[in-house]
């Protein structure tokens, strides 16, 4: 049955003795197949090598602490109600005497909770943010994982390391001439 | 009656009325913040100064123009009188340098503080204010004092409005904390410390209008954009209290309970102390259904009410709906 009168009608000529032969198109095709050997591979062996990041990439969200080492996240919530894709959840304690050190205001987040698989890392959190405590790292991503539950990071995976030399680098250190010219701009703002 | 021109808008009050009063009888963009007056307060205004209006020309029988800035919450009417508020620049300039003034002393932990969301003194510095400060010394800071089961004072917040002082003159049996001390020393204090818990003292949480007196129930359990108001009423045993209250949830929990407030902020019927700490049980209320929340507030937030459309044009609405969209009309695109 036909459906449409667009269909054309082939006749089908027969072969020429180079194409009876068949070798010389078997040798062609061997050709570009060992031509692609050679040739600069699409694919890099994932695990071991990392394609280059963008400097600007948002990966993985860290929260950061102070020069003193204290959590810099309030539980304000500003990160949750930026989200776009409703990622983030928090519950607020109050600092008791003692923590000082460890929280630099007087509420801090008990549990804070990402849920990557929500999450679009479209950095809305990082900007919202007032204390400059949630960064998005240009160097880490979510890796695979089986379970669902296991994309749903807590606080033991987000906040940064006491230790300052195992800190990722990305975020509020700006070098010495970066802070300048970020001053100047603020105060051209000003005027 | 008189007859007073508001911003080129003509408007005829009684004799007495205040000319904020009357502007709220306009209603809409033009009338002036109000950070310290307090309508169902007797005694309430003339402090913070954010309310200053130009008056153009005193009356009819005596056109000259006021020389100062006067506050509108405590300058009645008089006929002929012409006032300038949005249109004029000085009056725009000058509410400018309230705001700076106000936030002098203020520790803009906003992040910290619970009453952010709702906060008068936020929204008063985000329409009027500047984005940075001028100021470089040191904020004054108090000694924390305790000031009652229920109620947390934060002196570092308040800006002496003295709200709360009249509410409790007036709301509870007696009164038991003021503003000691004067001038850069005055601050919200009792002398005894953990002594008010007066039946009607929460009322002055509401008054409030920053968050130096907060719910201590409610301190730090969820920022007030994330918790879902809900108009409820119970038959309370107490004849002063209304029993129309707020309640804001938080999944099935009831977080918080508070008086309603209209649109300027004001409380017009009191609850007393066991409607708003103890009854925080579904089953203690009756539910009337979700409280309307302005569009500007961050609170509208998540906060799906009723979509922006024309009734007529969708046909077989259910009747509840129905109801819903005439107590409550939303906005009208195209118009």
């Amino acid at each position: 049955m036909k459906l449409t009168n667009r269909s054309k009608h082939l006749e089908k000529k027969p072969m020429t003795l180079l194409e009876r032969a068949y070798l010389p198109a078997v040798l062609t095709g061997m050709g570009i197949t060992l031509k692609h050997f050679f040739s600069k591979k699409a694919t890099i062996r994932y695990p071991e090598e990392l394609r280059p990041i963008a400097p600007t990439f948002r990966g993985l969200h860290v929260l950061k602490r102070d020069e003193a080492g204290r959590e810099r996240c309030t539980a304000c919530g500003l990160c949750a109600v930026a989200c776009p894709a409703e990622a983030i959840t928090m519950v607020a304690g109050e600092r008791k005497k003692g923590e000082e050190g460890l929280y630099r205001e007087e509420k801090y987040a008990v549990s804070y909770e990402v849920n990557m698989l929500r999450c679009i890392f479209c950095g809305l959190c990082e900007e919202a943010c007032p204390k400059a405590a949630v960064y998005l790292q240009a160097d880490k991503m979510a890796p695979p994982r089986f379970e669902r539950d296991e994309f749903i990071y807590g606080k033991d995976r987000l906040v940064e390391p006491v230790d300052p030399n195992a800190r990722s680098k990305r975020g509020i250190q700006l070098t010495a001439e970066q802070a300048e010219a970020l001053a100047r701009r603020m105060a051209g703002m000003d005027a | 009656m008189a007859k007073i021109t508001f911003d080129g808008i003509e408007i005829e009050v009684p004799d007495g009325t205040t000319i904020l009063n009357a502007a709220r009888q306009i209603g809409g963009n033009i009338v002036p913040p109000a950070m310290c007056y307090y309508t169902p307060i007797k005694g309430t205004g003339g402090k913070c100064r954010a309310c200053l209006v130009k008056v153009a020309a005193g009356s009819a029988k005596d056109p000259r123009p006021m020389p100062k800035l006067v506050p509108s919450c405590i300058t009645t009417v008089q006929d002929g009188m012409v006032v300038e508020n949005t249109v004029n620049q000085q009056v725009m300039d000058v509410r400018k340098g309230i705001v700076e003034m106000l936030l002098i002393n203020h520790p803009l932990d906003c992040p910290v503080c619970d009453q952010a969301g709702e906060c008068d003194l936020q929204n008063f510095a985000f329409e009027h204010g500047v984005a940075t400060t001028r100021y470089e010394e040191e904020r004054r800071t108090f000694e924390k004092i305790d000031i009652g089961p229920y109620i947390q004072l934060h002196m570092t917040r308040c800006i002496l409005c003295y709200r709360c002082v009249y509410t409790a003159d007036q709301l509870t049996e007696r009164r038991v904390h003021g503003v000691l001390g004067r001038g850069d020393a005055a601050e919200i204090g009792t002398y005894i410390d953990n002594i008010i818990d007066q039946d009607f003292s929460g009322n002055v949480i509401d008054v409030c209008p920053v968050g130096a007196l907060t719910d201590k129930t409610f301190r730090f359990k969820q920022r007030v954009w994330f918790t879902k108001p809900v108009n409820a009423h119970r038959n309370c045993e107490n004849p002063k209290c209304s029993g129309n209250v707020v309640l804001w949830y938080k999944g099935k929990d009831v977080l918080r309970v508070t008086a309603r407030k209209d649109e300027y902020g004001e409380v017009k019927e009191w609850i007393c102390n066991t409607c708003r700490f103890e009854k925080k049980e579904t089953s203690d209320w009756t539910i009337e259904g979700p409280s309307h929340i302005q569009r500007t507030s961050v609170i509208s937030a998540n906060h799906y009410e009723l979509p922006v459309m024309n009734p007529q044009v969708i046909a077989d609405l259910p009747e509840s709906s129905v109801r819903d969209l005439e107590n409550n009309p939303p906005l009208k695109l195209g118009r």
